[in-house]
Parts: structure tokens; sequence; C-alpha cells
């Protein structure tokens, strides 16, 4: 899911609780209104893509595989040359243009491509784009607000961000619903969302040149800042939970089997687990401020497992389908932002976005490799065997995990 | 450019967006109907008592427009040609002369099944008891007995261990069905009572024996069971979904051998002789397989590709020469009647 790479920590910012709420600058809030666009425009086609390539491309589960981790994992490839090429041309606008244009393109892809390696192509040029626009876009963002409304800009564009990925496998639903077995037309609508998306960038979003915040660092200062050894075991631990971190779209599609449900209901799920965890992320964020992020962050993966298991499990029927989504949505709940935050805590402010960028190609790469050893091993041994396998794995690696996050809790809490 | 110049440009893009993607969909939506309307690629258009009356085949249509799902028929002797289509809808389906089983499922949010007993007007005269998602389904020569298999775990043979079946046989007078699972299972000799034994794929010889495959511990057996007696013993080992022929000498089944999880080889065994031999499809085909007469063996398998709903019955000699032949296209769960 999307929203659990988070770009930024959630609104704790120093400042950001100021006794006058600052006006947001007009800039963000066309930003924001591009990423829902885009979000409704991604959202959809994912909601349908797993059932889409199973169901009606008939790929097997071992090429769903690759293609899920490509989904997952070729953002990360180039979301550091984005972060760079951004701050060195000084014109972030364009750089999130070409990312932007790319993904809408490749939504016309999608209605032409249907063999293994043309979808693989389509899929790869999506996340590129995906990749390449994500941080010119928070450089913009960053840039139109004064510093004391860098949380509150960041937390409305999120918000509109937010809106767009809940509304898309609504809408992708009510589509299927109206044109049964009507892939095609979600892939047109979705290009023309993204066309209107690119459109208010190009045209109304103000061309700044930047300037980067502090002194420029050299790529090698770079490459240390990241690299650091306090950032060494989160990225590690980060690196295990992708590794044992089932994708939404096979969790969904595992579901699907086991119930055989009618595909057109595949968006719903997507929408119930949305819907979940945005009823559980503020109560579960205030927890989070009691308990420590990290004993949350750990308790979201124990939630995590239960999923798995109820999704292998003997019981089927509505219920169980339900309680999956409910689980998936509280782990979503429990994880989302914490990432970001544990990474801005621990590496000076010059190097953040690089930091939260590089945590993210470690999460990326890991879900990549997950996704395809998950789909192999579906393939060679079965649905419930793997998420039994899964399960296992995450249980065993929890408390090492946990092992390695202390620290950074305890750090965090001092500082 | 002035702001008024982009203001307008952006707008000018909407309006193009928004009625190009709900034309689109219009369209989309319109497209179908007209398909529905329109005659199917398969002609469906056969007079049904005709073909009824002499020797035909049954089966599932799986033609994409009006009558998918729902049970056709076509003559022996044409399979390729004209179909007619019955009232009936059902998942599986299996028929004698005058009699048929039908599985239909009523599809939604929850999905759900109920096995009913059709006469030769394809009305319901009996409703079976049908608990889980149901696999296989056959009726005795006479039709007096009839058995299906449910899932009641699990949702296919692919993963061992991993389902569990329930095997009804049930008396078309209304005589109450026994579950096989509380039969006796012999298995070379020693009883087996281990909780994961599992039954599945009955086929008839007459009112009174039957051969189906029986599981435990990660194996599967041919057994040969008795009504009366409540026994089931093994006959061989690796056999799964048998058919009886019609000279009732030979079974044909799927051979699961050391293929990956989930797929299987048609093979068919001599009763007398016991030898086995493995027949020309090599592809693996999940189903419960049919004789079209003593030298032929019919199966279903999914067409995979593009609306890959659809599915053809093949042939097959079942002496191992020869190579499959497309018997009946967009069709599912094929029976004979003569």
């Amino acid at each position: 899911m999307y929203l659990s790479l988070r770009d930024q920590p959630a609104a704790d910012q120093p400042g950001s609780t100021s006794q006058v709420a600052p006006k947001v600058a007009r800039t963000v809030v066309l930003l924001g209104i591009v990423s829902l666009l885009t979000d409704v425009s991604s959202e959809m086609v994912s909601a349908v893509l797993p059932v889409y390539l199973t169901v009606q491309v008939g790929l097997g589960v071992l090429a769903y595989g690759f293609i899920d981790g490509l989904y997952q994992g070729v953002s990360a490839t180039v979301r550091i040359v984005g972060g760079y090429t951004g701050d060195r041309s000084g014109r972030p606008k364009w750089v999130a243009t070409v990312g932007y244009g790319v993904s809408a393109l490749s939504r016309l892809g999608l209605l032409l491509a249907h063999g293994f390696g043309a979808i693989s192509a389509v899929v790869t040029a999506d996340r590129l784009g995906k990749g390449l626009r994500t941080a010119p876009r928070d450089a913009l963002i960053a840039d139109a607000s004064p510093s004391q409304a860098l949380g509150r800009a960041f937390g409305v564009h999120r918000a509109l961000d937010t809106v767009g990925a809940a509304a898309g496998p609504v809408l992708a639903f009510a589509l299927l619903a109206a044109v049964p077995g009507g892939y095609d037309s979600v892939f047109v609508v979705s290009f023309a969302f993204a066309l209107v998306g690119v459109a208010v960038l190009v045209l109304l979003v103000p061309d700044r040149r930047t300037r980067p915040a502090g002194p420029r660092l050299s790529p090698r200062q770079l490459a240390r800042a990241v690299t650091a050894r306090v950032l060494r075991r989160p990225m590690l631990a980060v690196a295990v939970l992708g590794l044992l971190t089932v994708g939404d779209g096979f969790l969904y599609l595992s579901l699907q089997q086991r119930e055989s449900f009618d595909p057109a209901w595949f968006p719903l799920l997507y929408v119930g687990t949305n819907l979940v965890y945005l009823i559980l992320a503020i109560p579960i964020g205030r927890l989070a401020d009691r308990l420590g992020r990290a004993t949350v962050f750990l308790a979201g993966h124990v939630v995590l497992l239960a999923a798995y298991l109820v999704g292998a499990g003997p019981f089927g029927g509505v219920a169980a389908t339900a309680l999956t989504l409910v689980l998936l949505g509280t782990f979503y709940a429990c994880t989302d932002g914490v990432l970001a935050a544990l990474v801005s805590r621990l590496v000076p402010a010059q190097v953040r976005g690089s930091g939260i960028a590089s945590a993210q190609t470690v999460v990326a790469l890991a879900r990549f490799g997950s996704s395809v050893a998950f789909g192999a091993i579906w393939y060679t041994i079965g649905r419930t065997p793997a998420l039994l396998i899964m399960a296992v794995a995450l249980a065993a690696a929890l408390p090492f995990v946990a092992w390695l996050l202390r620290p950074a809790d305890r750090v965090a809490v001092a500082a | 450019m002035t702001s008024r110049t982009r203001i307008a440009l952006l707008a000018g893009i909407v309006v193009l967006a928004v009625v190009g993607a709900a034309g689109y969909v219009w369209l989309a939506q319109r497209n179908r109907a007209d398909a529905l309307a329109q005659a199917p690629d398969r002609a469906v258009d056969a007079d049904l008592a005709a073909v009824a009356r002499g020797p035909h085949l049954v089966f599932r249509n799986t033609a994409v427009g009006a009558g998918y799902g729902q049970v056709a028929v076509v003559p022996l002797d044409r399979p390729g040609g004209a179909r007619a289509l019955t009232p009936a809808t059902c998942e599986r389906v299996f028929a004698i002369r005058g009699e048929a089983l039908c599985v239909a499922a009523d599809r939604g949010l929850v999905t759900t099944y109920s096995a009913q007993l059709l006469d030769a007007s394809w009305a319901p005269t009996r409703t079976l008891p049908l608990v889980g998602l149901p696999s296989r389904a056959r009726l005795s020569a006479d039709g007096t007995l009839a058995a299906t298999t449910t899932f009641v775990h699990g949702d296919s043979y692919a993963d061992p261990g991993q389902f569990s079946t329930r095997t009804v046989v049930s008396h078309a007078d209304g005589a109450p069905g026994q579950d096989l699972e509380q039969f006796r299972l012999l298995v070379d000799g020693a009883q087996v009572r281990a909780a994961d034994r599992n039954l599945w794929g009955v086929t008839f010889v007459d009112d009174d024996t039957f051969y189906a495959t029986a599981a435990s511990g990660g194996r599967t057996w041919l057994v040969r069971g008795q009504l009366s007696q409540r026994t089931l013993t093994s006959v061989r080992s690796d056999v799964e979904c048998p058919s009886l022929s019609p000279d009732r000498t030979r079974i044909a089944f799927k051979k699961h051998g050391d293929l990956p999880a989930g797929q299987w080889r048609l093979a068919v065994y001599d009763l007398a002789t016991g030898r086995e031999t493995v027949l020309a499809e090599t592809r693996s085909v999940d189903d419960q397989v049919v004789w079209l007469d003593n030298r032929q063996i019919i199966y279903g398998l999914p067409r995979a590709g593009e609306g890959s709903a659809s599915s053809d019955v093949w042939v097959v000699p079942a002496d191992g020469s020869g190579t499959p032949g497309l018997l009946i296209p967009d069709a599912w769960s094929p029976s004979v009647v003569r």
C-alpha cells in the first residue's frame, strides 16, 4: 500500500504547534490536488491489477509475483536520482513533471500490453515515474512554505493525497460493477485522472527555482551520512521486515481464491483496509506517543502475522475475509510514518530527505525480493503453506527486529 | 502564457478527459449489451428435443454470451456443431438417460451451492445435501445413486494435507445418504483411522460397489467400496478421481506421480492385468474424466489467456496412443448419454 512508505514524519515537527494556524501556500494545495488526482489514478489500477493479471490475462502466481515485485521495488531505484536531480538542477517542477507524465502514459500502455513482458515494461515505467517525482515534489512543497508552517503544509498535502488514495479503489469497484470485466475502462478513466493531474502541475504550479536548505553536500558526504552507523540497525530491521511482508495484492488474491468470489468485488478489499486504517490512524498514533513508536511498530507486525494466519487458516467466509482486512488496516495504522520518523531523528536535517529516501529504497528492494519469493513458494508448494511459512518466518524474525530497534527508540525518547 | 490562458487550457483538458473517459465507459457498456443481445459465437439454436432423443453429450456451456453457465446438449456424432440449451444452469452436471445431477451456484459476495436431481425435462425433483465447495458429481448407471464431493476446508486438490473433503452417496428414492468417511478404510489390510483421511471422486460399478479416491498422510489410493458393508479397500496407490470404463475393465484417473503440487497426468489402469498406461494428454488435468466409449476419454481443460473463464472439452484415446483432440469448444463438465 502506498501509504506505508510515507515520505514525511507525522505532524510532530518542532514549531508545528503554533498559536495561529499558518496559511498554507496555494502551491501546496495545488500540489495536493495533483497528488489527489494521481493517487486516484494509480490506486484504481493497483486495486484491479492482481485480478486483472491472474483472471483476465491468465498469468500464474510466479509471473504475478515478479510483476508485483517490480511494482514495489522499481521506484526505489530512481527515488534518490529524482531527489538529487531536482536539487542539483534547481528546477524540481520539471523533474516531477517527467515523473507524473511517464506514469500517466503508462496507463495507456496497460490498454495495449497483453503479454508478460509488455506488462512488466509498463509497470516498470509507471513505478519509475513515481520514484522520480516524489522527492522533487516534496522539495516544491518545502520551498513554498515558511519553515514554521512546514509540518502543516505536508499535513495538508498528505490529507489530499489520502483522499485520492482512498477514492481510487471505490471508483474502480464502481466501474467494474457498471461494466463487468471492463478492466480497460478502469485503465482509461485512470489515464484521464492522471492527465488532468499532469495538466494542473504543468499549467498551475509555479516553476520556482529552488535553493537547497543548507550548504550543499558533496555526493561523498551524502553517501557517508546515509550509511551512518546509527542508521545501520534500523535499516537492517526494516530490510528484514520488508522481506517478510507479503504484498497486499498477494494477500487479497489469496482471499479471492479461497472464497472464489466475483473479481468485481476485489477493489472492495482495498477500500475495506483503507477504511480501517483511516479510522484507527489517529487513536493508534496517540497510543504510539504513549507506548513508544518502536513498540507500536512491532505490535503492528504481530497484527500482520495474525492477518497471514487468518488468510491461510481453515476458516473461510465473509467474517474471515473482513477480519483479515481489519488486521491489515490495523497493521498500516501502527506502522505508517514510523519509518520516516525514525530516520528523521537519527540523521542531520540536511540529509533527512536522502536518509528517508534510502530507507524507502531498502524497503522497496526488500519487498521486491519478498514478492518474487512468495510467488515462487506459492507456485511450488501452494497458497496456504506459503502464507504459513511467511507467518512463521515473521514470528521468528520479530525478536531479532525488536532487539535491533530498541536502542533507536531509547535515543529518540531521550532526544 | 498568461494566467487566464493557463486556466482556459486546463479547463479544456479537463473537459476532454471527462468526456473522453465517460464516453469510453458508456461505449463499453453498450458494446457489452450488444454482444449479449446478438447471437453468440457458438450456435445455440439446435432443437433440444431432437438432440436429446438420440445419443448426445451433456455439458456446461461456457461460450460467452447468452446461455453462459447453462447446461447444453450436442449430438454425439456432431459435437462441434450447434448446441441446444436446456433450462438448467449448473456449475457441474452429470447426466444419464432421463436424469441428471446438477450442482448450482448462487454467486455474490458470499457464494452458496446446492445439488439437485433433475428429471428428463430438466426440472428439479430432489435436493441433495451439500456442504462446502462442490467438486465432483456422479450418478450410477441406473440413476438410483448420486455421489457428490465437496471441499469442507480448502478449495483445491493441489495442497496435500491442506484440504478436507466430504463425499456423500445419496439415494435418488430418498433413503438417507451415506458419508463415506464413516466407512471402514482398509489400506493393505490395515484399517486407517487417521483424522486426516479424505475421500472423493466416486465412480459407480453397480448399486452396491463403487471406486473412489482415499487419501491420508499425504498418500492417495484407489479404493473399492461396498455400500452394504460400509467398507473401502485399497487397490492401488496414487490414483485420484477414478472413472470406470463402460465395459468395467479399466479405470481412468489422474496421476500425481513426481509432478509439482497441483499437477496431474491422465492415465488408465487395467483392473485385470494391473497395468497402468499414461495417456497422450501431456497437460495437467484436474478433472474426473468421463469415458466417451470403451476406447476414448473426455475431460475439461481451462483455456489459458484472454477471458480465461472459458474451457473446452477434449478427447484422447484410452490406450495411450494418438493425440488429444478438441471435442466440444466452450464446454465443461461433460457426460455421455446413449
